[in-house]
């Protein structure tokens, strides 16, 4: 469970201070699928660098699992992220040079998993994001996009986290492969119950979560539930 | 109760050592897909590693050689010379013949102390020596006793040495060095033979079996002849330029050494302080040449490590390259939860596996070029085992030293900002 009390921050270069989050305040729940909506500049990634642990907010308190992590060191955070937290980029930040399924136990090394069981939940994963087996030993730049965003989702749930965080996850794909990153997204939210923090400012991707926070001018303007939700694969 | 504290033992040793071949991995892949970059890296330190051992094995060869070639010139030799040797000055400077302090009596005194093997007095001088075919050379003729192949660790190849009746009949009889026997005579036999050194005529009795250059005295360019014939008949004064002592073991040397400059000074009736002599060990020799070539090792190593340290900075001027580059990807890498240390180690672990193949193949170049240096040029050469051991450490080392800051730099990068590098 995730829970954001009066969170702040404030950026200082000089003497200008910019003020990217007001007192934000929310509740998410595990299970849910959530979207954080708003226009660039609204303080989306500010939000989603705090709630991912790589910031701390200037004040107010963050709650992971109900443990406090607005003002953990560096290396507490890293291992907070290693432990709780999935991301998913808009540029996948996948490593060119290694193969599919190398890509998706990198996050099983640092946290120490060995060897044998790396593969077992890699593949595992990898059948979650419904990637196609006779492509995990290929490289990862010889994928397309939409191919390059599973990846990149199977590697944020390998480790089994609290939280999937994906910004602008279809950024940089067309419609008809951001629907199936999209339909991704929301089998693993259905099939395994996952939570999930989608960042975008397009109200189409947007609708396809639960729930949408819009954030305008470092605040939530408003916060409710998806009244046409939009659903790639009916079940 | 036990089993579980040393489960978790067992556990961490095994998530150590799967985290050490991890990086290794890593390595290897960052390492493999940029070869050119990494085989010009790599090349430095070759270079670098490759010239070091090299000149050291130059160095150490040449060390070694005048070290056997000194030993060949007789074991546990003490040798006695007229005048005094300058203090700092070293054996080079030694007037050898300025003065004619040593004559045939002090001989048989020093013969008393316990300890002598044999003594052998020894007069030499340069002559013109021809053959009756008309080569001539101009050579060392030492006056010399049958004492002389003893203490000099000298053996004829040919023919006979001087015989303790050639002294006493001053016979007119020549050993002839392997160099002065080529020199005179080419490759037909000279034993019998008669030559004039110094218009007086000798018969040739034998050849010297041949021991190489000991760098500053020749022994192969030397005739023998008899002590009392060239005494009498060729320098015409009854003086001494040297007197070789072989003592019986190198523990006695000090002892007979002491001795020797006790007797000869009571004889001379001089202060032993400020004696007309001067008393010169093997060990003393050795020391004033060890101490050349070893200044000679040092100033060849020291240039060669001007390119090791090129070499490093080359390494370095590489991870700091590839830092930049992959600055997006050391950014995923935290955000996923890799630690400072965990990308500081792998980056410092790249730059030790560069410098540490370098050091494999720079060791194998020098050697290479140690073995092609001794069979081309015909310069000793030696790879000594510490000169490797050494060059695998400061490999490692340069790896740690110039590897650390492109490290450092990658650890504390800020994983917000790498992310967003473009």
């Amino acid at each position: 469970m995730i829970e954001c009390k009066n969170i702040a921050k404030i950026y200082k270069s000089g003497e200008i201070e910019t003020r990217a989050l007001h007192n934000v305040s929310f509740k998410i729940n595990d299970g849910e699928f959530v979207a954080v909506m708003g226009p660039s500049g609204s303080g989306k990634s500010t939000l989603m660098h705090i709630l991912g642990c790589l910031d701390t907010p200037t004040s107010g308190e963050y709650f992971l699992d109900h443990k406090d992590v607005s003002q953990l060191s560096d290396d507490e955070l890293a291992d907070i992220r290693m432990r709780k937290i999935g991301f998913v980029f808009q540029a996948y930040n996948l490593l060119p040079r290694a193969t599919v399924l190398r890509n998706v136990t990198l996050p099983l090394v640092y946290a120490g998993v060995s060897g044998g069981e790396r593969e077992c939940r890699a593949k595992e994963a990898l059948r979650g994001a419904a990637f196609p087996e006779n492509f995990w030993n290929h490289y990862s730049n010889q994928l397309s996009g939409g191919m390059m965003q599973r990846v990149a989702i199977a590697r944020a749930f390998v480790n089994n986290p609290t939280l999937i965080l994906a910004d602008e996850p279809t950024g940089n794909l067309d419609t008809k492969t951001g629907e199936v990153v999209l339909d991704t997204f929301q089998q693993l939210h259905v099939e395994q119950g996952r939570t999930i923090v989608l960042i975008t400012h397009e109200p189409y991707v947007a609708e396809h979560a639960e729930r949408i926070i819009h954030i305008r001018d470092g605040n939530i303007v408003e916060d409710g539930s998806v009244k046409h939700r939009r659903v790639v694969h009916a079940e | 109760m036990l089993g579980y504290p040393i489960s978790i033992v067992i556990s961490d040793i095994l998530i150590l050592r799967m985290k050490i071949l991890d990086i290794l991995q890593e390595t290897y892949i960052a390492l493999s897909s940029n070869k050119i970059r990494s085989g010009l890296t790599i090349l430095g330190i070759v270079i670098g590693i490759g010239s070091v051992i090299a000149m050291v094995s130059i160095g150490q060869g040449a060390s070694g050689q005048i070290q056997s070639s000194i030993e060949g010139l007789g074991s546990n030799l003490l040798t006695v010379m007229p005048g005094v040797i300058q203090p700092g000055r070293g054996i080079v400077s030694a007037g050898r013949g300025s003065g004619q302090t040593l004559k045939n009596d002090d001989v048989e005194a020093l013969r008393q102390i316990a300890g002598v093997a044999y003594i052998s007095p020894e007069l030499q001088r340069r002559f013109q020596i021809v053959s009756l075919v008309g080569n001539n050379t101009n050579s060392t003729v030492i006056g010399a006793t049958p004492a002389y192949a003893e203490v000099r660790n000298a053996s004829v190849a040919d023919g006979s040495f001087i015989a303790e009746s050639h002294i006493r009949s001053m016979g007119r009889v020549a050993v002839l060095g392997p160099t002065v026997a080529q020199d005179l005579f080419g490759d037909s036999n000279p034993i019998g033979v008669t030559i004039r050194i110094n218009r007086t005529n000798f018969k040739i009795i034998g050849v010297l079996q041949s021991k190489g250059s000991s760098g500053f005295f020749n022994p192969d360019d030397t005739v023998i002849v008899p002590l009392s014939t060239m005494q009498k008949i060729l320098a015409g004064d009854s003086f001494l330029s040297t007197i070789a002592i072989s003592v019986e073991s190198k523990e006695r040397m000090p002892q007979v050494q002491e001795e020797a400059a006790f007797t000869l000074a009571e004889k001379h009736r001089v202060d032993p302080q400020s004696p007309d002599f001067s008393i010169v060990s093997q060990a003393d020799i050795l020391g004033t040449l060890t101490q050349v070539t070893d200044t000679f090792t040092i100033f060849l190593a020291a240039v060669a490590s001007i390119s090791l340290v090129v070499g490093g900075i080359g390494i370095m001027n590489m991870m700091l390259t590839t830092v930049t580059e992959r600055t997006r990807e050391i950014g995923l890498r935290k955000a996923i939860g890799a630690k400072k240390k965990d990308i500081g180690m792998q980056f410092l672990t790249e730059a030790v596996l560069l410098t540490f193949l370098g050091g494999i193949l720079g060791v194998l170049l020098g050697w290479i070029i140690s073995i092609a240096v001794s069979s081309f040029a015909g310069i000793a050469t030696e790879v000594s085992i510490q000169a490797v051991l050494l060059a695998f450490g400061v490999s490692a080392a340069i790896g740690i030293i110039f590897g650390y800051y492109p490290a450092r730099r990658a650890a504390s990068l800020n994983p917000i900002e790498a992310l967003r590098y473009e």
